[in-house]
């Protein structure tokens, strides 16, 4: 193992601290998610680390709790689009012809429309609950999981060892899982870290709007919604959500990159 | 008269960087001293990794990324250029001194007509305007043999075939009336019929221009057609350095030996009258969307325990006919009999049993073989899928492979990257072998080994099939390796059949005109065979 590059060890760091925060936000954070403990908008405080919010409630805490959904919904998202989407591309590179074909351009017509307003659409005729939620933005990403993991596997399905477990008579469940799967793994698994950051991004923008997660619970697109009157009057408040998603974005990227540069350098690149 | 190049004592290195390990230094090259007169040519002949390239890209001062010239002199045209600075390299580069590729159509930008590019250097170091350059790259054209020389310069590189772009590139490098040129492997990449031409332009081109070369190649029976001197290098050292003559005919080192002698093999013919194995009876075969047929009317037969070589150039149809036999491309007219039952013309309508019996061994070992699998994973899985064997059983039969490919036990738990090119395709072969096949399609085995691998390869395969008692169809361009392995022979054409039988009457006359031309251009390891070829042909 080659030692691990010092950008990489901040993200890890980083990331490493959001996870158990989110993990163990009963215990980490001081107070309830919905209890309200003060005045509306106090600033910092021995009692309140980061003040309250626009109804009086502990913005730490508040942090802590909607960090724990917007965490845990993203993660579950990446999970559905990697499962579908690899799943899917692999299947279509292997077996081609028209299943290949009407995969693809249905693939197509969805990515042809963009994800945000889609979402907005579905969400507003759904009842938006957690798992409704996560399969919506899972489903829709993992179009794009789709193109990836059918353009690295049709690369590997031409290869001579493909073609020698195809001689053999193996099935096309070996072929996808034990000949190209373990070829393609490590692209799709740099590609986990960008898609899981989007997730993030993309779980916040539809608590923004008002489709995301359902108050009283917390998450951090609903945190700058429920905050963003107080920058008028200069109170910080809707920013610190803001710089956690930055915060976790920029870390798991950090993470992504090194993922990304140990596989190339797998693949006999300049290091080889 | 002094020497044009002259290295003395020329250390090469580089710096490394394993994974997993902290960088080391590695040597290239170690005290190599070699001088080159004017108007000469000196063969630098080695397997890969023998740092011939290396060598001859030093003379130009140049090293590959990463690499450093750390040692010695590099003298030409009486200055040492080794640290010379980037002005005095540039000016020397493409002016004084040219360089040939290995691949030709990778060398040349396709979106340019070959005109533009052949002329470039000559334009771009000043050595003549534009008109006088396309007046000597017109020359060259002719001179190199090439067809329609005043307009060939207008066509793109996509428009010329591989040997007529090597010939092209030939010219490239002769046209600024350069001092030295170096070819790395100009022919290797070529089919023996095209070899034998681009050989013949390059000799003359380059006697006739006077300029001195240093001519990179593995093939030690090419170099002895147009070295003066020849120096055979090994891991970064010189091995042998004498004139053609003197190391064609009395080598003094072992290893020179060897590679002398490693192409003039042969093997006595099997004779069987056994029930053919496989027969394959008027075969039609296309590709969908093409309308002409790649393979018309083949017909041939092998007999259990034989080895039937098809030769033919690349396009001859010869690995389609593989790819029929295995149920990759069905035929559209034709059968294929496999000990009395007639294949399905694809994959899917075949038993379990019939692809067991019928294994493939494949040209390109390091991208047949799963590289996230590992050896024992590789060999152990035809023994699970066909016998189901498990745990210390499959172990067991696992092992006894590796030995009876000459590797051992200690290379199970090993990833095919960690083997060289030469254990890659043994593995390759365990695996045909693990299914107990009764016949292994070898498509081009040896042709990317070195020859000295290839030849323990082959024996290899010979040593199996007394052993075991299997066929081969023998896929190869290389007449030396039929000559080695084959009991029967098929040359093939343009998608047909030209000639087909036993061995000894394949290779005796009379010949057909393909037969004639192809064995007469496969080099021969003596120093006038080109002109005795040229004016037979």
């Amino acid at each position: 193992m080659r030692r691990v590059p010092f950008p990489a060890l901040i993200g890890l760091f980083i990331t490493t601290l959001f996870l158990l925060c989110a993990i163990f936000a009963q215990w980490v954070a001081p107070y309830s998610v919905s209890e309200i403990v003060g005045d509306v908008w106090e600033p910092a405080s021995a009692e309140h680390l980061l003040g309250t919010d626009n109804i009086g409630r502990d913005l730490l805490s508040r942090l802590i709790w909607g960090g724990q959904t917007t965490i845990f919904v993203a993660i579950a998202a990446t999970v559905v689009s990697f499962v579908t989407g690899s799943v899917l591309g692999l299947f279509a590179a292997v077996i081609g012809g028209w299943i290949d074909q009407l995969l693809s351009r249905f693939v197509d017509l969805i990515m042809a429309i963009p994800t945000l307003i889609f979402a907005l659409v579905v969400l507003s005729v759904m009842p938006v609950t957690l798992p409704v939620l996560i399969l919506v933005m899972g489903l829709l990403d993992s179009t794009r999981v789709f193109r990836l993991s059918r353009a690295v596997a049709s690369d590997i399905e031409v290869m001579d060892y493909v073609e020698a477990a195809r001689l053999r008579g193996e099935g096309r469940t070996w072929i996808i899982f034990r000949e190209i799967l373990p070829n393609a793994l490590s692209p799709l698994v740099a590609e986990a870290g960008m898609r899981f950051i989007f997730m993030v991004l993309f779980v916040s923008t539809l608590s923004f709007l008002g489709l995301g997660v359902q108050p009283p619970a917390a998450d951090w697109g609903g945190i700058v919604k429920e905050n963003k009157d107080g920058i008028v009057y200069g109170i910080p408040a809707a920013l610190l959500p803001a710089i956690a998603i930055a915060a976790l974005a920029i870390s798991v990227n950090l993470v992504a990159d090194w993922v990304l540069d140990r596989t190339s350098s797998l693949k006999g690149g300049r290091n080889g | 008269m002094g020497n044009l190049l002259e290295i003395n004592n020329l250390k090469i290195e580089a710096t490394s960087y394993p994974p997993g390990e902290p960088p080391k230094r590695i040597t290239i090259v170690d005290g190599v001293s070699l001088a080159l007169e004017k108007g000469k040519v000196l063969g630098l002949i080695g397997e890969s990794g023998a740092g011939k390239s290396t060598i001859g890209l030093s003379a130009m001062s140049y090293g590959r990324g990463g690499i450093e010239l750390t040692e010695g002199e590099i003298i030409l045209s009486g200055r040492d250029i080794r640290n010379a600075k980037s002005g005095v390299l540039r000016k020397l580069r493409g002016a004084e001194v040219t360089y040939v590729a290995q691949s030709a159509a990778a060398a040349f930008n396709p979106a340019k007509r070959l005109m533009e590019q052949v002329i470039e250097a000559t334009l771009y170091h000043g050595k003549a305007s534009k008109a006088e350059a396309e007046a000597r790259a017109v020359d060259l054209f002719r001179k190199l043999g090439l067809p329609e020389p005043e307009t060939f310069g207008n066509r793109y590189p996509h428009q010329v075939s591989g040997g007529q772009l090597q010939r092209a590139m030939t010219a490239m490098a002769l046209c600024p009336q350069p001092d030295l040129v170096i070819f790395d492997e100009p022919t290797t990449a070529l089919d023996v019929t095209t070899q034998l031409g681009v050989l013949a332009a390059i000799k003359a081109a380059i006697s006739d221009q006077g300029v001195a070369a240093l001519y990179i190649t593995h093939d030690l029976a090419v170099v002895a057609q147009i070295a003066d001197d020849i120096m055979v290098l090994r891991h970064g050292k010189t091995v042998e350095y004498g004139t053609t003559e003197q190391i064609i005919t009395a080598p003094r080192e072992e290893y020179t030996a060897a590679l002398v002698s490693v192409t003039a093999k042969d093997h006595t013919e099997k004779v069987s009258d056994d029930k053919p194995v496989l027969e394959v009876s008027n075969l039609h075969a296309r590709y969908t969307g093409m309308d002409r047929e790649v393979l018309s009317d083949i017909n041939i037969a092998i007999q259990p325990g034989t080895t039937l070589a098809v030769v033919g150039e690349s396009g001859s149809g010869k690995s389609t006919l593989a790819r029929v036999i295995t149920g990759l491309l069905p035929q559209i007219k034709g059968r294929v009999t496999f000990e009395d039952r007639e294949l399905s013309r694809d994959l899917k309508g075949r038993s379990r049993n019939d692809l067991r019996e019928l294994q493939m061994i494949y040209q390109m070992a390091d991208v047949a073989m799963n590289p996230r699998q590992t050896v024992g994973t590789i060999i152990g899985r035809p023994l699970q899928f066909y016998f189901g064997m498990k745990g210390k059983e499959l172990r067991n039969r696992v092992v006894e492979l590796l030995d009876e490919i000459e590797l051992g036990a200690g290379f199970i738990d090993r990833y095919p990257a960690e083997l060289s090119g030469g254990q890659k395709q043994r593995v390759c072969i365990a695996r045909a072998l693990a299914a107990k096949p009764k016949l292994i399609i070898c498509d081009e085995v040896t042709s990317a080994l070195d020859p000295l691998v290839a030849d323990g390869i082959l024996r290899l395969l010979k040593d199996l099939q007394d052993r075991e008692h299997v066929s081969y169809m023998f896929i190869t361009h290389d007449i030396a390796t039929v000559r080695a392995i084959a009991d029967s022979i098929a040359v093939m054409h343009l998608g047909k059949l030209v000639r087909y039988g036993p061995k000894s009457k394949v290779l005796a006359p009379p010949f057909d005109d393909y037969t004639d031309k192809l064995l007469k251009s496969v080099p021969e390891m003596r120093l006038d065979w080109m002109e005795e070829v040229q004016r037979t042909l």
